[in-house]
């Protein structure tokens, strides 16, 4: 068996536990609120009998560990349950809503790597100089503040003062694209639409850069940290003593080791903008999950939270896990390993 | 200290970062006095200024209901801050005490604790304090609570990888030879040289704290009102955008500024401290 399918399997493993670990927690979560969950759910003018009926359907007359059962068997069905406030079944509240900001998060997760690692690698080439204090102070200023704050300042200055985005949604309302994958911008491609595909993508920068700032600015310490420590190693000394440009050192010898570690600290970024998307989509009035997930909180609708907090952590270990294997493809030490790395 | 002192001093940015904090702290403390507007941190209502744009009277111009944003901010800072240190309070030392044990014990307690940290890890850590405040009541209390609760794991994370290092060392060694207990080499041979990380990581979560707390009290799920809070402050003004634009910036600056202020110095402290990324 190949090392990267060995780790492939190893990490599916792993992920796996922590995700039934997840599940726990979640219902823990859910289980701590003080009242009963089937008379919050109902409001006060609910009669005992749809109470009663409420209670059955959630399982709440049974002990607590016989719940969980219900719900790992449900889970394990893929079903979520019902949501008390669309009356529809989780799963399907969720797929509606999950691609709009997914599309968000990778795209803001592909701004934050095609600038965030230039600007490191730019800071360690230049350390001490002048380049690296300015990339040192912007990326601070990106992390001090909370993506809504970025949305916000973004929104008023390009969107209202110089109206070069729009101001909210996803796409015009004059714009009818079927439905295939529920990303706007392969769907309007799918289409054929080629107006409706550029007016979503002129939907989508704006937002997406707001959620990315936050992530720039940490891809861009990282990387300059990495590099830095990577520049004092002795081949990198021998390749300057070769005569080698420094734009080649930089790119070639210095910036491929360092990677590495950067990569572990994306996925982790990559997992905070799925939280920070919430507060993205408020601003942007961005039709996605968060809506979604303000609006079922604020009902205290439990089959909808949990299943919308456990959505969000299964697209966390995913990424975690296509993040461990691309760092497996790029490190030559677990690729061509005859043992399992752990 | 005074080398600390100095070293600081050289380093303009963190002796800014310093300053920054010093002042925020010092405004939100003496609040009561230093707001132009003291009575304003409650549900105070003037009809008559409500709205306006920044003034002479009003630096930073007035709510919807007339009350001055200045000194809602200041109020707003002590409750940023008063959150931020009890959730530091508690979180380091509960990650620190579970880093330690797994690092340094290993075999089932590591297994058992450092999977319990990656199911906590593996939930966005708004996302988890977002479904903790989505079942509890919206309050400050809760709100401490549910960030708490997100917290502790990173500093057990943390704390693990330096403690399982360090269990190799020479001095751990030594101490295990002269038949020293777990608990001493646990607490008085490892932690020791987990502090400067510790401390640094503490520096640096006061403002992230401020920004999760913030963004909960955003998407209202936070403190409430009349009780001021930066996060609620940009929520209400952002439906007012562009024309009443004071609401929200200048609390949204207030954030940017104390989380800035904690940034530059906990950049400084690292190296002071000599800690790695």
């Amino acid at each position: 068996m190949s090392p990267v399918l060995r780790l492939l399997l190893r990490r599916l493993g792993i992920s796996f536990v922590v995700l039934i670990g997840v599940s726990m927690l979640i219902f823990a979560i859910a289980r701590i609120i003080p009242g009963d969950p089937a008379r919050i759910a109902l409001g006060p003018n609910a009669t005992a009998e749809q109470v009663e009926r409420i209670r059955a359907e959630m399982h709440l007359d049974e002990p607590i560990p016989v719940q969980y059962g219900f719900f790992l068997r449900d889970l394990a069905r893929g079903d979520l349950g019902t949501s008390l406030y669309t009356n529809r079944p989780v799963t399907t509240d969720i797929a509606q809503f999950l691609p709009a900001t997914l599309e968000l998060v990778f795209l803001a997760g592909l701004i934050m790597v095609a600038v965030g690692l230039p600007l490191g690698i730019l800071a360690a080439r230049y350390r001490g100089r002048w380049p690296d204090h300015l990339v040192r102070v912007l990326s601070l200023l990106t992390v001090s503040a909370p993506s809504f704050v970025w949305a916000v300042i973004l929104m008023l200055i390009f969107a209202y003062y110089l109206p070069f985005f729009p101001i909210a949604g996803r796409i015009k309302d004059i714009y009818e694209i079927e439905r295939v994958t529920g990303f706007m911008t392969i769907d309007t491609a799918l289409a054929g639409n080629w107006p409706a595909f550029w007016n979503a993508w002129h939907h989508l920068v704006l937002p997406a850069v707001a959620l990315s700032l936050s992530g720039i600015g940490q891809a861009a310490r990282l990387t300059r940290a990495n590099m830095v420590e990577t520049y004092e190693k002795p081949y990198i000394e021998m390749a300057q003593a070769y005569g080698f440009f420094p734009s080649r050192i930089a790119r070639t010898y210095a910036f491929k080791p360092s990677i590495i570690p950067s990569l572990t600290i994306i996925g982790l970024d990559f997992a905070a903008m799925l939280g920070n998307a919430f507060l993205v989509e408020a601003v942007f009035a961005w039709p996605g999950l968060s809506r979604y997930g303000v609006a079922v909180i604020l009902r205290k609708d439990l089959n909808a939270i949990m299943g919308t907090v456990l959505i969000i952590a299964l697209t966390f270990l995913i990424v975690n896990i296509i993040v461990d294997l691309l760092i497996a493809f790029l490190n030559p030490r677990i690729r061509h390993s005859t043992r399992a790395a752990s | 200290m005074i080398r600390a002192f100095r070293i600081l001093a050289a380093n303009p940015l963190s002796l800014i970062g310093f300053i920054l904090v010093v002042l925020i702290v010092f405004a939100a403390v003496f609040a009561p006095w230093i707001a132009p507007y003291p009575t304003h941190n409650g549900a105070v209502v003037d009809f008559l200024n409500n709205n306006r744009p920044p003034s002479a009277q009003n630096w930073m111009g007035t709510d919807l209901v007339g009350r001055d944003i200045f000194s809602r901010i200041l109020y707003a800072y002590q409750i940023s801050l008063g959150l931020g240190l009890v959730v530091l309070a508690i979180a380091p030392p509960v990650g620190t005490i579970v880093g330690l044990l797994a690092g340094y014990m290993g075999g089932w307690v590591e297994t058992i604790l450092m999977r319990l940290v990656d199911v906590f890890l593996s939930i966005p850590p708004l996302v988890l304090a977002i479904a903790m405040m989505g079942v509890l009541e919206p309050t400050l209390t809760n709100a401490m609570l549910a960030v708490t609760v997100m917290w502790w794991p990173w500093y057990a994370r943390l704390v693990y990888s330096i403690a399982r290092s360090e269990r190799e060392e020479g001095y751990v060694l030594a101490a295990e030879v002269i038949g020293a207990s777990s608990f001493h080499i646990a607490f008085r041979e490892i932690l020791p040289n987990c502090l400067p990380a510790i401390l640094t990581k503490m520096t640096l979560d006061m403002g992230f704290v401020i920004i999760i707390a913030s963004s909960l009290s955003f998407l209202g799920l936070g403190v409430q009102p009349p009780t001021p809070d930066l996060g609620s402050m940009v929520a209400e003004g952002a439906r007012y955008l562009p024309d009443s634009w004071w609401l929200t910036v200048f609390p949204g600056l207030a954030i940017l500024l104390v989380v800035f202020g904690f940034n530059l110095l906990g950049d400084g402290l690292r190296e002071i401290l000599g800690v790695d990324e």
